[in-house]
């Protein structure tokens, strides 16, 4: 217990001297989430619009006002005619024109059908669309106004309601998403450094021809590394409650619970790549191409798994993080309990367990 | 001395595969003794001295380590032996306070005498002034004095040296040297590997290491008187001039 003690002090003198790398470890969550929090966002907002309304009356204006006032656009009024609005596309300026139909009051109130049209540059499909739906709401919402003040007969209103996430922010999947690729590059990627550091440097030998005992040398890398992960977590957590406005729906100490497992599960595929490798350079290269990639393509983070091919889909269920998110988005936005949540729970654990074995394994035979 | 036996192998052997690294070698080592074990690049000294750590399993023949069975006592030979290695064997990024703590803890020393000892040691090896330095910053030989005075801390049976001196400037081996003598005089055997033939002098015994037999086994004196050579350097090159097997 007393060497176990000793070593992991000397793993904390090691991470606490290279200030350099335990700046890395603490300060990326936080510049990561910032980033993914605030500046990357599939969120739109003050986008550049042009008007073209020629039929210039009350309802027109009432439809504008609506669209200026929302926080999404900016709008231009400048355009005058059709042919101008190309011309703003090809230069750049503008992201959506929305056209009114010449007499367009006239028509809404006798004809009962009016009609705008919507342009949007699709060079960006997800951009356009956000826009477009932006557009389409406001003005749908004016449409149910002006029904309201009429009482008229046979209207259909379409009601659009955003589950968990009414303003569509983008901090709902970025969190989840950060947290999955934090812990995984602390966890893995540095425990199987250090061990690896320690074959590389030759103290690993002294090590073994020590009487302690390879497993309490692999604990002793594991815990510090552990430590520095839940700090990680705390700092992630509040950051998204107090400074993303994220809710905790659920239970915290779930939602703890099931990143102690992840923490666990990525501590041990740790071990094993440090099973596999030698050299430091190449348990990073392992680390970073081998996790990082999956993580970011194939975990649901960046692109929804449902979109992807058949073969993609199968392969994503190995990649830890899936079901980590998946289970971070259940507990934090959707407030679900552990009953909604123990088939990913023992899936991850049990990848714990698959990888734990083969380290366990392939160390013998080292040995 | 009391000649008490402490390592004794009888037909030793390891095979990886088809190649017989260490083929059948039996020898005694005696206890205080500065036992030299000596051979060209790949003549399986490490593999033959891993074996004795209990790091490596043999394949064949017996041996047994301060009186303990290199096949299943190894976690007893592990207490009862140092080590350090042809490579530098401390932790370059921990100073030398925290490398006496670490190693004399990992020993199983109480805090007292990790305490006292390490006090003993910095004082010993005049490093007072840099024991709070991390020992990246130490020049070479230094650090070569500072791992041996660690490797015997925990006052083993028996240190086995890989080759310790490598790199290091004449002078400092001079004082290396004195340092093993003095341990082998505290009563601890000495098992060191080396490349260099003057220091293969200074050894009681000398065992020389040709494609993993061994091919001479005596006092320096009696295998130069045997070979009709000036110096081991001499009777070195005429043995090691047989080996077939290349590096």
């Amino acid at each position: 217990m007393k060497q176990l003690f000793t070593f992991i002090r000397k793993e904390f003198h090691h991470i606490l001297r290279d200030y350099r790398t335990m700046m890395v470890l603490l300060g990326l969550p936080i510049v990561q989430l910032l980033i993914f929090g605030f500046a990357i966002t599939n969120e739109t907002r003050n986008s550049a619009i042009a008007v073209l309304d020629i039929s210039k009356d009350e309802a027109t204006q009432n439809v504008i006002t609506k669209l200026e006032s929302s926080r999404y656009f900016d709008i231009d009024r400048s355009l005058t005619s059709s042919q101008q609005i190309e011309q703003a596309f090809k230069n750049g300026r503008i992201k959506l024109a929305v056209i009114f139909q010449p007499n367009f009051q006239n028509e809404l109130m006798h004809s009962n059908n009016a009609q705008i049209q919507l342009i949007a540059d699709a060079t960006d499909p997800n951009q356009a669309s956000t826009l477009v739906n932006y557009a389409s709401s406001i003005i749908m919402e004016y449409q149910s106004e002006l029904n309201d003040q009429n009482k008229l007969p046979y209207t259909i209103n379409t009601e659009m309601r955003m589950l968990y996430n009414p303003e569509l922010k983008g901090a709902y999947t970025s969190v989840p998403g950060v947290m999955a690729m934090i812990l995984l590059l602390i966890s893995t990627m540095m425990t199987s450094i250090s061990i690896v550091k320690e074959k590389e440097l030759g103290t690993m030998e002294i090590l073994l021809v020590s009487p302690m005992k390879p497993a309490m040398v692999i604990l002793s890398k594991v815990i510090p590394y552990f430590i520095v992960s839940l700090v990680n977590i705390a700092s992630i957590l509040l950051l998204s409650v107090f400074v993303l406005g994220m809710p905790i729906q659920g239970s915290i100490f779930l939602l703890i619970a099931v990143t102690i497992l992840y923490i666990l599960c990525a501590l041990s595929l740790g071990i094993l790549i440090s099973t596999a490798t030698d050299s430091q350079l190449a348990a990073m290269l392992i680390s970073l191409l081998g996790l990082m990639l999956p993580v970011v393509m194939l975990s649901g983070y960046a692109f929804p798994i449902a979109n992807m091919p058949t073969i993609l889909q199968v392969i994503s269920n190995i990649v830890p993080a899936k079901w980590y998110i998946i289970m971070v988005k259940s507990v934090m936005i959707k407030g679900m309990g552990l009953a909604g949540i123990w088939k990913e729970s023992l899936i991850i654990g049990g990848m714990t367990a698959v990888f734990l074995l083969i380290s366990i394994k392939r160390f013998k035979i080292r040995l | 001395m009391t000649n008490e036996i402490v390592i004794k192998t009888d037909k030793l052997t390891k095979k990886f595969g088809d190649f017989t690294a260490v083929n059948e070698i039996s020898f005694e080592v005696n206890k205080g003794e500065i036992f030299g074990f000596l051979g060209a690049n790949g003549a399986g000294k490490t593999t033959a001295m891993k074996m004795l750590i209990g790091i490596s399993k043999p394949s064949s023949g017996s041996a047994e380590v301060a009186g303990f069975d290199v096949y299943k006592q190894t976690e007893q030979i592990k207490k009862n032996i140092g080590y350090m290695s042809q490579r530098f064997s401390l932790y370059e990024d921990l100073t030398i306070k925290e490398n006496i703590q670490l190693f004399a803890g990992i020993y199983g020393l109480t805090d007292k005498e990790i305490e006292s000892k390490g006090e003993a040691l910095i004082t010993k090896l005049n490093l007072q002034n840099e024991s709070n330095k991390v020992v990246g910053q130490l020049p070479l030989g230094w650090k070569q004095k500072l791992a041996f005075s660690i490797a015997i801390l925990h006052r083993p049976k028996i240190v086995f040296l890989d080759e310790p001196t490598g790199g290091v400037d004449p002078v400092t081996r001079r004082q290396f040297w004195d340092m093993i003598y003095e341990a082998a005089d505290g009563g601890i055997t000495v098992f060191v590997t080396t490349h260099y033939m003057d220091e293969a002098e200074y050894c009681s015994r000398v065992s020389i290491m040709v494609d993993g037999v061994i091919t001479a086994l005596d006092s320096p004196a009696n295998l130069k008187k045997q070979y009709v050579a000036g110096s081991m350097e001499e009777v070195f090159i005429m043995l090691a001039r047989k080996a077939k097997r290349g590096e």
